[in-house]
């Protein structure tokens, strides 16, 4: 019988058994599920630029880019497979947002609920 | 005379003496539906044929998508026209049972504010009353609006002297007599500027405007003839929809149509229950920051936690920024939550019914006297600039619970564009009229990117699933606004992602044939984007307000039609204009008089992405390149393909390599999060950039610098200086040390 997986973002599912966040596209065990996922994660601060160039010349104080002294881009990577799990814009210093804290208990609960009425139906 | 006795007539004639009737806070801070009446309960038992109840509701549902026509096809308003209303029919005890399917439906849960004010206060007041015939209008937000350029116009339908329901529409009008022309000053520093305050007002009886109201109310703003005929349109339309509702009681009885409004009501919240209940239980956080008050650039925190569980959303804003005293980003909370409505309405269940109970099973918490939820005495005419960052903190937020679960009536999401990216306008026109309004560029957002496709460009505004951007023809011929060149999309714009969002369109403005014509302009996200992707995809970047100022383009290109540009790159870096002041701004323009010919440009924003840009499909980079949506720069640097820069043939191999080469680099370059957090976290907020809200303890808020705080539950409101003063003060400093260096 497979481990139950519970899918919760493009890249991250949660293993009820174990209870540990894993990886989508390398099965990376990152942490446990009950704990901030990014905890198990690479995590890198890129200036907006990197991403977002200037569109208008430097000698404009706006120029499509964000500004790198108001705003940074940190990004989280699988640390087996280095995909960009996910990123923040973020003021400098301030502090990274814990944005995943599921009942684990209740998502049990309700897998079990789900797998004993597919059970039910054959 | 005892105690007691003393107190019970002091409190009696406190009670009878209430020397000013402001804004209810038990109606604006109560979202919830009215519970069921005895009234209604009679309706109910009596009328229990559910394939009966489904035809009157299709009867008053189709009579409010046949008002909102009429009010879109007769409007006078740009709003009008571009659908910025809803018409609707609310119950007895003033809830909104039913809505127009198309239109601004933040709306949906904030109009009920202002019927309950006339229930309670109007309709036994014996200077005032609820009779037949009555028409009652509003447009102050402090009793229920999203901001003063909206106005509501409802009349009560009795039958048989019974009340039945109200039937009316809410437009935005936009000219209200504010500071600043066209209905939403950026420069307003008080209520007090931002011109006409109808708290709920009895504007007619006997089925006629009172002639001495309507002409104070056009004396009130700077277009008298739009503000009769805005009047005249939302009272034809309530009219319409009353005579619909008095032919379903007529066919069906009068106890269908109370049965139905109240069964509405009460099944949409059942529903809307049951597909909470298949979200995961448990917290989900954002974070969004505003980089500005239109006046001055600034960091305004908006913190969401979202707490579900079991059939209940409780959204969490508190340790969000203080209110600002003088400047008019602040939300009444009621707007607030018509917005955050809105996500559910258009994004998440968009086949629910459109009324007010689709936010019943949702809790929000907030501060008081936070920019969020503000006191009367901070004005609130750009409560956009907070509530739609509010909006995106909640719609990055909501996937995270939508993508594991067991029912979902869309697609996955990231961030829609969220800011107003128009030009507003004040002055004299070609025919001698004064004038004041804003162009429908507004709801051409960029729509964000989903779990299985690419956003779509300049698509619809948040706020509306469906709302028009006007024929600039048309708009010429009203007004002396010109655009030189037609809309063009704006390349590298978009939120990049496995899945990009879609991009935003360039508006390059400029004036004609006036004596006096003025521009303003109302967007933050200069400096820092005000929208984000998903799951590792990106924000889009940030957008300016350029300036050409001391040319006249008509004279000089009047011979010179090389000196064309077609896009805002092109006129800021090559600078085409010989001895023009080329310059760019953040999106915060108060009403600034413009010279014939001289160019102001803004482009509206893009959407957010979805997923990790090297999971993009190589060909999807491609099209997107020979469609110049995107650089060689973004190709190369951003998705990491290698093509051909002319036939946009993909190397799949080189771009296999490409891609792996950024993955290792990625591992490289991250650092273990305890490792990164110690060099990264700092215990406050930095002096520069000046910050606004809660930083670790959101109990705790920071007003400007890191000395300045306050508790959340005791707002200090923030005044903030004049930017002027601040520029003299340096430049006198300048002139100082110039002086004292001679």
């Amino acid at each position: 019988m497979s481990t139950p997986r519970v899918a919760i973002t493009e890249y991250l599912e949660i293993d009820l058994n174990s209870e540990r966040w894993h990886c989508r596209r390398c099965d990376h065990d990152i942490a446990p599920a009950r704990s901030n996922y990014k905890e198990g994660l690479l995590v890198a601060n890129r200036d907006p630029r990197d991403i977002h160039h200037p569109i208008l010349d430097e000698r404009y104080p706006f120029s499509y880019a964000p500004d790198p002294k108001w705003c940074r881009i940190i990004e989280f990577y699988c640390p087996g497979c280095g995909t960009l799990v996910e990123n923040e814009y973020l003021p400098p210093g301030h502090p990274i947002t814990h944005d995943i804290e599921l009942d684990i208990d209740k998502l049990k609960e309700r897998h079990a609920q789900a797998q004993g009425t597919a059970n039910a139906a054959g | 005379m005892g105690g007691d006795q003393e107190k019970s007539i002091i409190e009696k004639f406190l009670e009878e003496n209430v020397l000013f009737l402001g804004p209810d806070q038990q109606i604006m801070e109560d979202h919830s539906v009215v519970k069921t009446t005895p009234r209604e309960q009679r309706a109910l038992d009596s009328f229990t044929d559910t394939d009966q109840i489904n035809l009157v509701r299709h009867k008053l549902q189709t009579a409010c998508n046949e008002s909102f026509d009429m009010v879109e096809q007769m409007g006078a308003a740009p709003g009008a026209k571009w659908g910025d209303l809803i018409s609707g029919v609310w119950t007895a005890n003033g809830d909104l049972a039913l809505a127009s399917m198309g239109g601004v439906l933040i709306f949906s849960v904030l109009t009920q504010h202002p019927v309950k004010f006339i229930l309670k206060y109007w309709k036994d007041d014996p200077t005032v009353g609820l009779k037949d015939g009555d028409i009652f209008m509003h447009n102050d937000a402090r009793y229920g609006n999203i901001h003063n350029t909206d106005q509501s116009l409802v009349i009560p339908v009795f039958h048989e002297g019974e009340l039945i329901c109200f039937t009316g529409a809410i437009v935005h009008e936009g000219e209200n007599g504010a500071i600043e022309p066209g209905g939403m000053p950026s420069a307003a520093e008080s209520p007090f500027d931002e011109g006409l305050k109808m708290s709920p007002i009895k504007v007619g009886e006997n089925y006629e405007f009172k002639r001495d109201i309507l002409t104070f109310l056009q004396n009130s703003v700077r277009e008298p003839k739009l503000q009769l005929e805005g009047m005249k349109s939302k009272f034809f339309a309530a009219m319409r929809m009353k005579a619909r509702v008095e032919e379903a009681i007529a066919e069906y009885g009068v106890d269908a149509v109370v049965a139905t409004m109240r069964k509405t009501l009460t099944d949409t919240e059942a529903e809307v229950r049951r597909r909470l209940s298949a979200w995961p239980d448990g917290k989900v956080r954002s974070n969004v920051f505003a980089d500005g008050t239109l006046r001055e650039n600034c960091l305004i925190r908006i913190r969401c936690e979202l707490d579900k569980r079991g059939d209940e959303l409780i959204i969490d804003f508190r340790g969000s920024s203080p209110e600002f005293l003088n400047r008019p980003n602040n939300t009444v909370l009621a707007s607030l939550k018509g917005m955050l409505a809105q996500e559910f309405l258009s994004f998440v269940w968009p086949d629910l019914p459109r009324n007010q109970a689709v936010f019943a099973p949702m809790t929000v918490l907030t501060d008081r006297r936070s920019a969020l939820h503000c006191s009367p005495d901070a004005p609130n005419a750009q409560s956009m600039m907070t509530f739609f960052p509010g909006f995106t903190a909640i719609q990055i937020a909501v996937p995270k619970y939508l993508y594991s679960s067991s029912h979902r009536a869309t697609d996955i999401i990231a961030g829609w564009y969220n800011m107003i990216v128009t030009f507003l306008y004040g002055g004299i026109n070609q025919y001698g009229e004064l004038v004041g309004n804003v162009c429908a560029d507004l709801n051409g957002m960029g729509g964000a990117a989903r779990w299985n496709r690419d956003g779509e460009h300049s698509l619809a505004p948040i706020f509306a699933p469906m709302a028009d951007i006007g024929e600039q023809e048309l708009i010429e011929e009203e007004v002396p606004l010109i655009k030189i060149v037609p809309h063009r999309l704006m390349k590298d714009a978009e939120g990049f992602g496995k899945f990009r969002g879609g991009h935003g369109y360039q508006q390059i403005a400029t004036m004609k044939d006036s004596s006096m014509w003025g521009f303003m302009c109302c967007s933050i996200g200069s400096k820092f984007p005000t929208t984000y992707g998903i799951f590792g995809g990106y924000a889009p970047g940030t957008l300016p307000l350029c300036k050409v100022k001391g040319v006249n383009v008509f004279e000089v290109m009047k011979d010179q039609r090389e000196l064309l540009r077609f896009t805002i790159p092109e006129i800021m870096n090559e600078r085409p204009f010989p001895n023009a002041k080329y310059s760019t701004h953040h999106m915060g323009l108060q009403l600034e008089f413009a010279q014939p010919g001289e160019l102001y440009m803004i482009t509206q924003g893009g959407g957010g992405g979805y997923g990790d840009v090297l999971e993009r499909d190589p060909a999807l980079v491609s099209k997107d390149y020979l469609d110049e949506l995107i650089s060689m720069r973004s190709v190369l640097n951003v998705y990491r393909v290698v093509l051909d820069e002319k036939t946009g043939a993909v190397d799949a191999a080189a771009t296999e390599a490409a891609r792996q080469a950024e993955r290792e680099a990625r591992k490289q370059r991250g650092k273990p999060y305890h490792e990164f957090v110690k060099t990264w976290e700092t215990a406050e907020p930095p002096r520069e950039p000046p910050f606004y809200g809660s930083w670790k303890d959101r109990t705790l808020l920071y007003r400007g610098t890191p000395e300045d705080t306050c508790p959340a539950d005791a707002i200090r409101s923030v005044m903030m200086p004049n930017p002027k003063d601040l520029r003299i003060a340096q430049l006198e400093a300048e002139l100082e040390a110039a002086l004292a260096a001679k």
